[in-house]
């Protein structure tokens, strides 16, 4: 018995180190992080600071921007329907999620198979990541048209944009064949990666198919199930083009989200100071939400789903 | 309020931006005052583009400083605009809608001041119809020259459906409520409306609180008196509304029905419904998309009068028309004024325009109708500006920018019956 238990050994053994046949070769040094740090500095950081700054000014987009302080963000704060915006954001983006996620994970598994068909219908469900959003958009408003659209006759589906319910419902549907075949293409990636022999494992041990998946596919992907929900959650916050081109934030303010107030504010009531302090807020919420689940989903320890293996 | 306007795309907008924005940052398109060329931005639609080259090559034959047009698509046309205006590479004459679309502008000192240049020359001036040239004025001062064809509200009918149910173009708000219920009646919906695009839904307070309280209602709202909304032709447009809206004035899914998709017209053209309140547009609309519609069943008549009224039957709103601005610090000012003013009310241009079915705000036009593409249409419109007291602005294009927005908003939750006319005035007051 001892000897079996010695005998994987060898096989687990640390490679010798390879040696070092030069001092040469060393580790990048901060110079290497230059480009990226400008890049992010120019495109995003220094961008940022500025709309941060616009948030105190009054700037209709020309002229020089006059400073009044924290008035807009007195404003945004006592404008009553900054309420229903954001209670619209919110809901959008927690249907997203809940949609998305749980049929990307299963999507993501099956084409990680080997099944029949498998390639041709995968690489189906992947085209509308390859479409244009503003054409899908485009595309679905007129496929709603209650006169002339697909839905025409059809009672529920008729007047699917007149009604509050109806247009979230849309958007989450058009949402959602949009970005499932990427979050899909995620766990996919992550699902091929999970080692044969826990499944082997599981099937010695008598586990069905339900159980394999529950207790060992789901677990393992754990870190790309925080990945895709990061992704999806702050995407969703600053989404935008679809709901414009569909609905245009209708009917009446249902489908109201914070990104086309924004865009609303800026460019037709020019109001480019004001706009900037929804997009201040924007940041804020979506950077707190993705530290939040960072934090709580213990994905900053970066734990490996494959330790001990 | 013209389809044009509306940045409807915004995904193509805000590229239209980005464009915009790298252009002025890069320099690249950067002529403005380079040489001896001057910009004029238009709107890049075939059509139009006819009458603008011709203007444009006349010019150039008499010109030391040439003209040099600058075409952008409709989606992101304003907000290329509002970009450049912020630059040091603007535009020196571009094409506008007046009002809102260059107020912002006009106040913070960016447009040339036409007043002088009017008052200086009475003949170039009188050559415009002055409705058309008084509503294109921003504190009262002048800064466009109108450029095109009239676009004021008119009620099409299909005169197909009008013979099927046996009734005559409406001449009271009676009238058309009879005929709301005998189409309804018979499975016809009686208004087009492409209620998915608020400012489809404007035109109906426009001319309502007009035709009850007379133009100086929404003139005192326009000029941010207190209390203007409180009027009670306002509450009284709105109950109207809201009335003919729960009769199924406009059907029962108006607000899935967008614009752009060109549903509205279609349902027209088609003889599912019996009216559209619209602007002259959809005629030139039905002329291009359903031209057999067009040249037999389209009708077109004045909105018509309600009981009690104060206001003058013959007032309309719509949008006199389109403008041509010069920037203040343009290099060739004097070159921009004498493109104005030698094209803008030339023979050559307004037959361009005729041809297209556009009737320009041009003066003497009567001698002119034979060019038109529909003789007996261009008189209608001609007529209807010429002997009109007023021509109301765009509601949306008349009050400041950032109340325009909750206006058009609160108006939408009118027609979906979320709002009454208390609401909708309360709406309006909060608004910034």
């Amino acid at each position: 018995m001892v000897v079996i238990t010695e005998a994987p050994a060898p096989a687990r053994a640390v490679p010798p180190p390879v040696p070092r046949r030069s001092k040469r070769v060393s580790r990048p040094n901060a110079l290497y992080l230059l480009p990226a740090v400008l890049f992010f500095g120019l495109f995003a950081a220094f961008p940022l600071v500025l709309v941060v700054y616009l948030s105190f000014t009054d700037w209709s987009g020309v002229g020089t921007p006059g400073f009044i302080g924290a008035e807009n963000w007195i404003r945004l704060f006592r404008q009553d329907a900054l309420w229903e915006i954001t209670s619209v954001t919110l809901l959008l983006t927690a249907l997203f999620w809940a949609t998305q996620t749980p049929l990307s994970i299963l999507l993501g598994v099956w084409a990680a198979g080997k099944q029949r068909n498998r390639a041709v219908l995968s690489a189906l469900f992947f085209l509308p990541l390859l479409l244009s959003t503003a054409a899908i958009a485009l595309l679905f408003n007129r496929l709603f048209d209650p006169y002339v659209g697909i839905g025409r006759g059809l009672e529920p589906f008729r007047n699917i944009l007149g009604t509050a319910s109806g247009a979230i419902t849309a958007i989450v549907i058009v949402v959602g064949w949009q970005f499932i075949p990427f979050h899909t293409l995620l766990y996919q990636a992550a699902a091929r990666n999970i080692p044969n022999v826990l499944y082997d494992a599981a099937t010695v041990d008598g586990a069905g198919r339900w159980h394999a998946f529950w207790y060992i596919t789901l677990p393992q992907l754990k870190n790309t199930i925080i990945t895709s929900s990061t992704i999806s959650i702050v995407g969703s916050l600053t989404y935008f083009e679809t709901i414009f081109l569909m609905t245009n934030g209708g009917p009446g303010t249902a489908t109201r989200t914070l990104p086309l107030e924004m865009y609303f504010r800026s460019f037709r009531a020019y109001e480019f100071g004001y706009a900037s302090t929804i997009a201040s807020v924007l940041v804020i919420v979506a950077t707190a939400v993705s530290l939040i689940i960072v934090r709580f989903s213990g994905f900053g320890k970066m734990d490996s789903t494959l330790e001990g293996l | 309020m013209v389809p044009q306007r509306l940045p409807r795309r915004s995904f193509l907008g805000l590229l239209g931006a980005g464009v915009g924005a790298g252009i002025v940052g890069c320099g690249t398109d950067a002529t403005s005052g380079s040489g001896d060329s001057m910009q004029v931005w238009v709107l890049q639609e075939e059509n139009q583009q006819l009458a603008h080259n011709g203007s444009v090559e006349r010019f150039n034959k008499n010109s030391d400083v040439k003209a040099r047009l600058v075409a952008t698509p409709n989606d992101g046309y304003t907000d290329k605009l509002h970009v450049s205006m912020g630059s040091n590479n603007k535009p020196d004459v571009f094409y506008n809608w007046g009002g809102g679309s260059i107020r912002t502008y006009a106040r913070d000192d960016l447009l040339l001041d036409l007043t002088p240049y009017f008052d200086k020359d009475k003949a170039w001036k009188d050559k415009f119809l002055p409705s058309v040239l008084e509503a294109g004025t921003i504190d009262g001062k002048y800064y466009g020259v109108p450029a095109r064809g009239m676009q004021p509200i008119i009620l099409f009918y299909n005169k197909q459906v009008f013979s099927d149910l046996g009734v005559q173009p409406p001449k009271t708000w009676d009238e058309l409520l009879t005929i709301v219920d005998r189409a309804k009646s018979n499975g016809i919906i009686p208004f087009a409306l492409a209620g998915g695009d608020a400012w489809t839904e404007l035109v109906w307070p426009e001319y309502l609180v007009d035709r009850i309280g007379g133009s100086q209602v929404f003139e005192k709202i326009a000029a941010g008196e207190p209390e203007a909304w409180r009027d009670p032709a306002i509450t009284r447009s709105i109950d109207m509304i809201r009335d003919l809206v729960q009769r199924g004035g406009f059907g029962d899914s108006f607000a899935s029905v967008r614009w752009d998709a060109a549903g509205a017209s279609t349902l027209i053209a088609r003889g599912q419904a019996a009216m559209h309140l619209m602007g002259s547009w959809e005629y030139t609309n039905q002329v291009t998309n359903e031209p057999e519609y067009a040249k037999t069943n389209q009708g077109f008549t004045d909105f018509p009068t309600v009981e009690g009224g104060v206001g003058d039957p013959k007032a309309i709103v719509g949008n006199p028309t389109n403008y041509f601005s010069i920037s203040k610090d343009s290099k060739h000012v004097d070159a921009a004024v004498d493109y104005l003013k030698k094209e803008m009310a030339s023979t050559a241009y307004v037959d361009q325009w005729l041809e297209m079915g556009d009737v320009p705000a041009v003066t003497g036009l009567e001698s002119q109708m034979d060019k038109a593409a529909d003789p007996a249409f261009a008189e209608m419109v001609y007529n209807m500006v010429d002997q009109a007291p007023t021509f109301q602005l765009s509601w949306d294009q008349a009050i400041e920018r950032e109340k325009a927005q909750p206006m058009l908003e609160a108006l939408s939750k009118v027609f979906l019956g979320e709002l009454d006319a208390a609401g909708f005035v309360k709406a309006n007051e909060n608004a910034s």
